[in-house]
């Protein structure tokens, strides 16, 4: 019984992120309002309910598994991508190799700094 | 041929019904993370990548139509919208950490998002891609519902956005850790950010398999730059010539 509460929280959750952002005009996918309203709800609350907290395992464990029948879909754009085949080649190998290299250099320049504690788990 | 009928016509029932896709993507991906698993879960063996091989295969080799194996594929597909929503759970769990890297999050986050979108337009305009193309690269480093998102928002087209964000996951996912170690990053906190912010899911799926620090980094970068990027890059689009 615990997963359908815990998915109802997350479908409703996502329902009112869905609703506020077609009211409010957001600039932003209804998914994303609905995982900080529940952030906010989170914090108020003081803890995470069991049930919710079991199925997020869950999801997140295998979301991965979740990419899959987007992913079948690269059948369907293989000419487009092979039209392309040299800026999707460029832009996924060597945009993702320096996205990968400037965060974790942004992150670790400005980590250090703080406090003399973490440079003993070096 | 009396006796081939019954098959035919089973097929004509499989073709025509959902529990098709959405087994056989089970299936593929079950097989996909037992073979990993048999072999000590190497980033080579992605299930992603082999279960999408296997189903590209399997379609080709039957004739099925994407649409029709999406009938099925789109009930698993469905829960990326939960999953977003369910991001909000390890981001309040991880709150302490929050609090304790807020600089290198923020920064590392901030930056990454801002230069991951910016080198991808800017790598397409390079290679000789169209507009409609440039935006549907953009957000290629987000998790999926949001990507889509932004891509319908600023012009490009969302269902090649998802290929090319999984795929973009794939690529991090395999190089990620890797390429991480060899820069000389061994906080496995910060490693975590790096996945999430680069490879959004996909790279989330191989830090949990690392090390489930690095996981939950992961998922953090992931939600805060699937927020950061869903405001940010249609303001950057706004400002692009």
């Amino acid at each position: 019984m615990a997963w359908i509460y815990g998915l109802t929280g997350l479908l409703v959750f996502q329902l009112l992120g869905e609703m506020s952002v077609r009211l409010l005009h957001l600039p932003v996918p209804g998914p994303v309002v609905g995982m900080l309203l529940l952030l906010g709800w989170l914090f108020w609350r003081g803890d995470t309910p069991p049930a919710m907290d079991q199925t997020a395992k869950g999801l997140l464990t295998h979301l991965s598994l979740l990419f899959v029948p987007a992913g079948v879909g690269a059948m369907v754009y293989a000419e487009e991508l092979l039209t392309h085949a040299w800026a999707v080649a460029l832009t996924l190998t060597v945009g993702t190799v320096l996205t990968l290299i400037v965060t974790a250099w942004v992150a670790q320049k400005t980590q250090r700094k703080p406090s003399a504690r973490t440079r003993g788990a070096d | 041929m009396p006796e081939s009928l019954p098959l035919a016509q089973l097929w004509v029932y499989l073709a025509a019904t959902p529990l098709t896709g959405l087994t056989m993507t089970l299936v593929a991906y079950s097989g996909a993370v037992w073979l990993g698993q048999r072999f000590g879960s190497p980033a080579w063996l992605n299930p992603v990548l082999l279960s999408i091989v296997a189903l590209v295969a399997f379609l080709q080799v039957t004739d099925l139509s994407y649409s029709d194996y999406f009938a099925g594929g789109q009930f698993i597909h469905f829960l990326l919208g939960p999953a977003t929503v369910a991001l909000a759970i390890p981001l309040y769990q991880q709150r302490a950490h929050l609090r304790e890297l807020w600089r290198a999050i923020t920064f590392g986050v901030g930056i990454g998002v801002i230069f991951g979108a910016t080198s991808a337009i800017l790598l397409a305009w390079f290679a000789g891609a169209d507009w409609p193309m440039m935006m549907t690269l953009a957000p290629k480093s987000v998790t999926a519902p949001i990507a889509m998102g932004i891509s319908e928002q600023i012009g490009g087209v969302p269902s090649l956005t998802a290929v090319l964000v999984v795929l973009t996951g794939v690529v991090g996912a395999l190089i990620g850790p890797w390429l991480l170690r060899w820069m000389g990053c061994r906080d496995e906190r910060l490693q975590g950010l790096a996945m999430g912010v680069a490879a959004h899911g996909i790279g989330t799926a191989r830090a949990f398999q690392l090390s489930p620090l690095m996981g939950a980094f992961s998922g953090l970068a992931m939600a805060l730059s699937g927020i950061a990027t869903a405001w940010l890059l249609p303001w950057i689009t706004y400002w692009a010539p």
